[in-house]
């Protein structure tokens, strides 16, 4: 199939595709998907609870521990979790950013 | 298990763990869930060898699913890890990917363990991704990649803010990714077994309760559909989240 053949501006490929768009033939490409992971409502729900939480469950984890080192008993961990809550939030801005970052 | 002989719901005595394969398996602590682990190894293994047997120009149906099995993790791989190296974690992933699917998949079967189920068994996996894509950053970028955890741009006063915030950000990606797939084969198990529970007991009631039983038995006949797309979504989510952190290991910045 050479390509020259067709007009002078569009190649015999170019003028199919735009036909067959033209007749709904090929599906209009989809706008992707963030991270692909479905974008239903439960799924969102579903992900923004699993990364809220898990966030805090590792601060919490890291402020008991450091506690349980240093003999601090409270501080720590009450340092620690609005820590974990605002990784929380920036796991969900990574997941959920307008602008598809680099950093997924 | 459901509501034997009482008016209770058993639903979470599915999830138990008993010793297989008789007086060996219970001497060695084999369980049944590492029967079934070792039955999704030999699965996916049986799915290529006879798949790909054949070898055939024009594929058959277990050769056309080896084949699309394979290109859909390839793709998966050029294109969310990107780079050169990507192809270098294919065996990972794909090996990950299958093992995870089968899991899920057979659990569906009636008298199977789904050892996905198992937070333990998730987290082993997930701590396999979290320490394979840190050694594989810490490889590609040396020291260098501990600049990671320190966004682009911020005041030198808000570094150590910043910094705490990143890495407790990077290590809840093994909470997530464990957490993720374990809840939602739990939740849909046991669902499937209250409503198996609804059935026998409304059926029980006689004649009032032989429509309610039947709806019972249509929302888990509709939950079974759901439970298979759940157990590929999962495996497919556990695999391209895998392909993303190690984009990121691969790609800094």
């Amino acid at each position: 199939m050479s390509q020259d053949t067709g007009g002078p501006d569009s190649s015999f490929e170019d003028r199919l595709k735009a036909a067959r768009s033209k007749q709904g033939l090929d599906a209009p490409p989809k706008p992707p998907e963030q991270d692909g992971l479905g974008g239903s409502a439960w799924g969102i729900g579903a992900r923004v609870g699993v990364e809220l939480v898990s966030a805090l469950v590792v601060a919490v984890a890291i402020g008991y521990g450091l506690d349980r080192i240093f003999h601090t008993t409270p501080i720590l961990t009450a340092v620690f979790v609005p820590l974990g809550g605002a990784a929380g939030v920036l796991n969900l801005w990574r997941v959920f950013s307008p602008k598809q970052s680099d950093r997924g | 298990m459901a509501a034997e002989g009482s008016n209770s719901i058993d639903a979470l005595g599915q999830f138990q763990l008993h010793s297989a394969l008789g007086a060996v398996g219970g001497s060695v602590n084999f369980t049944q869930s590492n029967l079934m682990m070792v039955a999704a190894g030999l699965g996916v293994m049986a799915l290529l060898w006879m798949g790909m047997k054949p070898r055939a120009m024009v594929p058959g149906r277990l050769q056309a699913a080896a084949e699309m099995g394979y290109e859909t993790i390839m793709g998966m791989c050029t294109e969310t890890i990107g780079g050169p190296q990507s192809r270098k974690f294919f065996p990972f992933v794909f090996t990950l990917f299958f093992f995870i699917l089968f899991g899920n998949l057979l659990g569906v079967f009636p008298l199977f363990f789904t050892f996905t189920s198992h937070v333990m068994v998730t987290l082993a996996l997930s701590l396999t991704v979290f320490v394979l894509v840190t050694i594989v950053g810490i490889k590609e970028h040396g020291l260098h990649w501990f600049t990671y955890f320190v966004p682009q741009g911020i005041p030198k006063a808000l570094a150590p803010l910043m910094v705490t915030i990143e890495l407790i950000s990077y290590l809840s990606r093994i909470i997530s990714l464990s957490v993720r797939l374990f809840a939602n084969m739990m939740a849909g198990h046991v669902m499937l077994e209250v409503f198996g529970s609804f059935i026998v007991m409304l059926g029980g009631l006689g004649l009032l309760g032989y429509f309610p039983a039947a709806l019972s038995l249509g929302v888990n006949t509709m939950l079974i559909g759901f439970e298979l797309l759940v157990a590929t979504l999962q495996a497919y989510v556990f695999a391209i989240l895998t392909c993303i952190y190690l984009h990121d290991a691969v790609h800094l910045h």
